[in-house]
């Protein structure tokens, strides 16, 4: 696999190597033409972009992508060469999983990326252009993802955002009682946000979206109020907290629109939180006396003060990685023709030795030499049966697509792997 | 005699000092225990104050403000009593490392202070003096713990802004406490402010014959008095809060301490001898 991360290239990048989701599509089908790739599953996420890819000959593979992605993109291959990442076999894997179970993520634990994992894979198995490795690769990590979530602390990290908006705002307020909120978007960082503010007996509760439906449904789950988007300036002079979440590109609040805004209120303060990336409120409005934003990023540090297990958490995450990846190597090995056929073998064999056995058991009058006959027989035809299944296995006519799904379609049908 | 009262002021300033010395670690350590022992200390300092007080009274046969030292005893006395009337319920429990160490030094100063015979005057034996001296004190005490609730809040503000959730963000209460606590310091000093002042015409009237002489104290007074009031009237009216009242407070306290001090050292009034230092 190759890709890039918010560790590894800066924003800028980012945003212009971004794939939306009509491009993958449309990266997906010619991605699938290359002659290096087998199978192939795009990932892009505001923080990332990931090709997965399997192929025989890597080295190529990555080479052609990269010029796959400098002429889609238009864009040099000097200029984001240097942030791409390039794993091969157990890195790779163990990549995937990091990055589903939201270990790799700038904001660990945040739930969203296996989401947007999923509709990736969705948008690959549509565009066939996923196979049995990807398949089983992806299957493995939203599993994975799963466990890591359920068993260990990471997925509270995520809650801990929200919770530590809550701390920031009582540092603010004192208390939270009464306190209006404004929720601008939706998304589920947000939603706990808000539920976090429900415990704490907030007032009441504001939910603007661009889709006032969507507005409605929401705050009706929060017993609050839906207004439209374009009230969200007549609101601003009653509530305490806004907590905004959408994905417009630009600054849904910006600072001159809210300059004036503290006479109307009498000087309460006002405490913005900002989840959305990119952000929905102009970081300038911090300046202005009595308001407050912090972005998600801010927030990120609030959390890191507070906990001091999250490394144990992260390291119990990556221990359930490991046992992924190593099981994930194993199933990838058997995919190898040789075991398969032993395998197949081995079954057959045991099930004839069965069979001779129970029909040996009823049948008392025959001699020590006829039971080696028939013994013999048996064997031959274990060996007989397995030749043309061997050979096809072994086969090189097609490309090696084909062959490990030959070799997959062989363990399904003997039911090698249960 | 004399002595004796020396060894009193010592030992209330140690209880202040060890007070003081407890809120610091409460402050650095974040253990509340030794915000308990602050608090308990410092009220027990508190009441060796009023008896220290209490005893000058009877001595002289009326409060006991004579001197820079006597008055300095006096409005230690009086930050003590407000920010010990302030600590119930959800209070400030912080600003205890502000009032120790303020009364701790107020009373260091005194007892390092060269004292003066005591001469007792007629003009003191006033009801409506002890009156004037007792609500100024209290006022200008309670404007000094609104002073430090300012401080506090500008210091907490300033790390919410950052974002740097540093030393003072963690052991600072939020900056609706630090304001509603100045503001409700205010609105007491305010008052016993306003008080002291009538109750300062009413003697300037039967002692000089006059409510207003326009003697340097008086206008200084004057001066913090309409300040103070103009905080309150932004309050009530366009709700001057946070950062703007809390830089208020802390003018409005450094004026009163020109009043208090200033006025007394660089001009001639009649207040001046209670509070300057005489060789």
């Amino acid at each position: 696999m190759t890709g890039l991360n918010h560790n590894t290239a800066p924003v800028d990048i980012r945003e212009r190597l971004a794939f939306s989701g009509d491009e993958i599509g449309a990266a997906l089908d010619r991605l699938a033409r290359l002659p290096q790739l087998k199978e192939v599953v795009l990932i892009s996420t505001c923080n990332r972009v990931e090709i997965l890819m399997a192929s025989e000959r890597p080295e190529e593979a990555v080479e052609s992508v990269n010029g796959f992605i400098s002429e889609f993109k238009g864009i040099e291959p000097a200029r984001f060469k240097g942030a791409m990442y390039v794993k091969k076999n157990d890195e790779a894997v163990r990549h995937i999983f990091r990055v589903a179970a939201s270990l790799d993520s700038m904001m660990i634990g945040e739930p969203q990326i296996l989401g947007q994992m999923k509709s990736a894979y969705y948008m690959a198995t549509r565009k066939k252009t996923s196979g049995v490795i990807l398949n089983r690769l992806l299957h493995r990590a939203f599993f994975v993802a799963k466990r890591v979530r359920t068993e260990t602390g990471i997925g509270d990290h995520a809650v801990n955002i929200s919770h530590a908006a809550v701390e920031l705002g009582k540092k603010i307020f004192g208390d939270l009682n009464g306190k209006q909120a404004l929720l601008i978007g939706a998304g589920e960082m947000a939603e706990l946000a808000v539920e976090r503010l429900i415990r704490d007996r907030a007032g009441n509760i504001f939910v603007a979206n661009r889709t006032f439906e969507r507005g409605m449904d929401l705050a009706s789950t929060f017993g609050g109020e839906a207004i439209r988007f374009e009230e969200i300036f007549q609101y601003l002079k009653q509530v305490d907290i806004i907590i905004s979440s959408t994905g417009a590109p630009g600054f849904v609040i910006d600072r001159s629109q809210v300059k004036g805004l503290m006479r109307a209120r009498k000087n309460r303060p006002l405490f913005f939180i900002d989840i959305a990336v990119p952000r929905d409120i102009d970081p300038g409005i911090n300046k202005i006396e009595n308001m407050y934003v912090y972005d998600i990023d801010d927030l990120k540090g609030v959390v890191d003060d507070n906990i001091k297990d999250r490394k144990d958490e992260a390291s119990k995450g990556e221990r359930i990685i490991d046992e992924a990846v190593i099981r994930f190597r194993r199933w990838y090995e058997s995919l190898d023709v040789v075991p398969t056929i032993v395998g197949v073998r081995s079954k057959m064999e045991a099930i004839a030795e069965a069979e001779l056995k129970k029909t040996f058991k009823n049948l008392d009058a025959l001699s020590e030499s006829d039971r080696d006959a028939i013994r013999r027989m048996a064997e031959s035809m274990v060996k007989k049966c397995l030749h043309d299944p061997a050979l096809y296995l072994k086969s090189d006519r097609c490309r090696g697509r084909d062959k490990s799904m030959r070799i997959d379609m062989v363990r399904k049908l003997f039911r090698l792997d249960d | 005699m004399c002595f004796i009262m020396d060894i009193a002021i010592i030992i209330v300033t140690f209880f202040y000092v060890v007070s003081a010395a407890a809120y610091a670690l409460y402050f650095f350590m974040k253990n509340k225990a030794f915000q308990k022992v602050g608090v308990v200390v410092f009220a027990g300092g508190f009441l060796a104050h009023c008896a220290l007080i209490g005893w000058g009274f009877v001595v002289a046969g009326h409060m006991p403000v004579r001197s820079l030292p006597e008055t300095l005893i006096v409005a230690a006395w009086a930050v003590a009593g407000v920010f010990l009337a302030l600590q119930r319920g959800k209070s400030l429990k912080a600003l205890g490392i502000y009032a120790a160490p303020l009364a701790a030094l107020t009373m260091t100063a005194a007892s390092l202070l060269p004292k003066e015979p005591a001469q007792s005057k007629h003009i003191f034996a006033s009801v409506w003096l002890a009156a004037h001296i007792i609500s100024i004190f209290i006022g200008e005490a309670a404007l000094a713990l609104a002073c430090g609730a300012g401080i506090f809040y500008l210091l907490q503000e300033r790390a919410i802004k950052k974002k740097g959730r540093g030393f003072f963000f963690r052991r600072l209460p939020s900056l609706d406490l630090l304001d509603t606590t100045g503001y409700s310091c205010i609105v007491i000093g305010f008052v016993m402010l306003s008080i002291g002042l009538v109750a300062g015409f009413i003697y300037a009237k039967m002692v000089w014959g006059a409510f207003w002489r326009w003697d340097p104290k008086e206008v200084w007074s004057g001066v913090t008095w309409i300040l103070y009031a103009v905080i309150l009237h932004g309050r009530l009216t366009v709700g001057w809060r946070g950062r703007r009242a809390a830089i208020f407070a802390i003018i409005g306290f450094l004026l009163m301490l020109f009043t208090f001090f200033g006025v007394n050292f660089l001009m001639e009034g009649h207040h001046g001898e209670f509070t300057r230092i005489k060789g």
